[in-house]
């Protein structure tokens, strides 16, 4: 009811009431009464629900979250790293030595 | 800056090693807090995402989740459901509804019922279909029976709007929308009053987001300010839940309550202008809406205006729609549900009398239901 599925608008009507946009390789039609003129263009990816473009969704802010998430997984796999070396290293005295190499 | 392609938009935020990174977050930051928090996912569509991804066996035992009334087929009481049985029975009349609505249960039976029975229903994917059902049939009239909170007000609204523009003259409308932010209200007060016993005080919310998109997110405003609930208005994808969880729960440790948006790529905090300027030239507030479970809640229901009056079945109709409330049935628990009173396998009859197939309760027939996702995903569920 609520959901709403990001698809990319291929085609304008020419009067802009109407949009053609692609799902994952399905294409549908959607209405874009509820948007101003100017608001959707070709190549924009929206939000739409029972048939209707609810919303644009913005570029800059989808990479920028995505960009957080790789940001995230990179220091918990550079942590579990350091994690691994430690843990691993069965001698103590390299283990320290490494230890130390590992906090500089 | 990479570009953006639409799989980024999939896969990028159901992504389970991302999934694990917030959950070791959300763990870690946790562990600083003072008393386990209750979570409240208002949405039916947040409450299926987590129940679908398994994101429960993802929380520390501090985080609990309760699940909300954000599915507007699951809180419509039986008797609305009378009145769009009785519609369908109305001479020439064609009565048009969403496809959420086709199952659920009213006390003559379901719409699917009513259509075995010989009554022309029809179900829709988009309110706009009703022009052409309405073309076709110039000898007959076209109720489209309206559901949902403020994400399809604004559809109902454009589908009047063509009806007035393009002078269609057998189209009339049967409004059951409803609006979020007065029913979290409602359910923040009678909780509260009774949280020495319920003991499971509302202590956030993950706000819903499509109803932010066209409302935008200052209809959560009053939350952390008079109500002292952090709100995060949070996406339905499972990455964009555990990142608005890690941001409830940030907030707390914190010590900070306050109104944020995680799913900044389609929310902002006026939302979309064009889609309330719509709802508001076509619809007025009433004054009590009785939600299933909840019963009357003030302010939460919309009504065409009274200069449109001539579309309103429920007014055109008025001799023949019963009034009566209608209790729902003694064994289904879905009021309680609906509160987050209670969980699905705490019902005596989920899984066995009710399910999917033959649903007795609301919240097992409609696909956002809490019932139906428990039992749809519920074998991912430890108890």
């Amino acid at each position: 009811m609520c959901l709403s599925i990001p698809s990319k608008v291929v085609k304008i009507s020419e009067d802009k009431t109407m949009c053609t946009v692609d799902t994952m390789g399905v294409q549908r039609d959607a209405n874009l009464m509820m948007m101003d003129d100017d608001d959707v263009k070709v190549g924009d990816y929206v939000l739409l629900h029972i048939g209707f473009v609810m919303n644009r969704i913005d570029e800059e802010e989808a990479l920028a979250s995505i960009d957080t998430y790789k940001e995230i997984l990179e220091i918990m796999d550079e942590e579990e790293r350091r994690r691994a070396i430690l843990e691993d290293d069965e001698c103590e005295a390299r283990g320290e030595q490494y230890a130390e190499e590992i906090q500089s | 800056m990479a570009e953006l392609e639409l799989k980024n938009l999939y896969d990028d935020f159901r992504d389970g090693k991302t999934l694990k990174a917030y959950a070791r977050i959300i763990a870690e930051d946790a562990e600083k807090l003072e008393r386990p928090i209750n979570i409240m996912e208002v949405c039916g569509g947040h409450t299926h995402s987590i129940m679908k991804f398994g994101l429960p066996q993802l929380m520390p035992e501090n985080i609990n989740f309760i699940h909300g009334p954000g599915c507007p087929v699951c809180i419509m009481p039986k008797e609305r459901i009378d009145h769009a049985y009785v519609l369908s029975q109305q001479p020439d009349v064609i009565l048009v509804t969403l496809g959420d609505m086709i199952k659920v249960p009213g006390s003559n039976g379901s719409l699917q019922d009513a259509r075995a029975k010989g009554a022309d229903v029809r179900f829709v994917y988009s309110p706009m279909e009703c022009i052409k059902i309405a073309q076709e049939n110039p000898d007959k009239t076209v109720i489209f029976f309206a559901i949902g909170f403020e994400t399809t007000t604004p559809m109902t609204a454009v589908l009047l709007n063509q009806v007035i523009q393009q002078d269609i003259p057998n189209i009339l409308f049967h409004i059951n929308h409803v609006t979020v932010p007065e029913v979290m209200k409602e359910l923040i007060d009678s909780r509260d009053v009774h949280v020495d016993s319920y003991n499971n005080k509302i202590d956030a919310f993950l706000g819903p987001s499509h109803v932010s998109v066209i409302a935008g997110s200052k209809i959560y405003e009053p939350f952390p300010r008079e109500y002292g609930r952090p709100v995060v208005v949070s996406g339905f994808e499972p990455v964009d839940v555990m990142e608005g969880i890690s941001m409830i729960v940030k907030q707390f440790v914190e010590k900070r309550c306050e109104l944020e948006i995680q799913y900044k790529r389609v929310v902002t905090e006026e939302g979309n202008l064009n889609a309330q300027k719509l709802i508001d030239t076509y619809f007025d507030k009433v004054s009590l809406f009785r939600w299933r479970g909840l019963g009357n809640v003030p302010d939460s229901g919309l009504k065409l205006k009274e200069a449109f009056e001539k579309y309103d079945a429920e007014i055109l109709y008025k001799d023949v729609l019963p009034i009566a409330e209608i209790e729902d049935h003694k064994l289904c628990i879905c009021g309680d549900i609906l509160r987050g009173m209670a969980k699905p396998p705490e019902c005596t009859i989920f899984g066995t009398a009710c399910k999917p197939t033959t649903p007795i309760g609301s919240c097992m027939v409609s696909s956002e239901g809490a019932c139906a996702a428990y039992y749809k995903y519920g074998n991912l569920i430890t108890s």
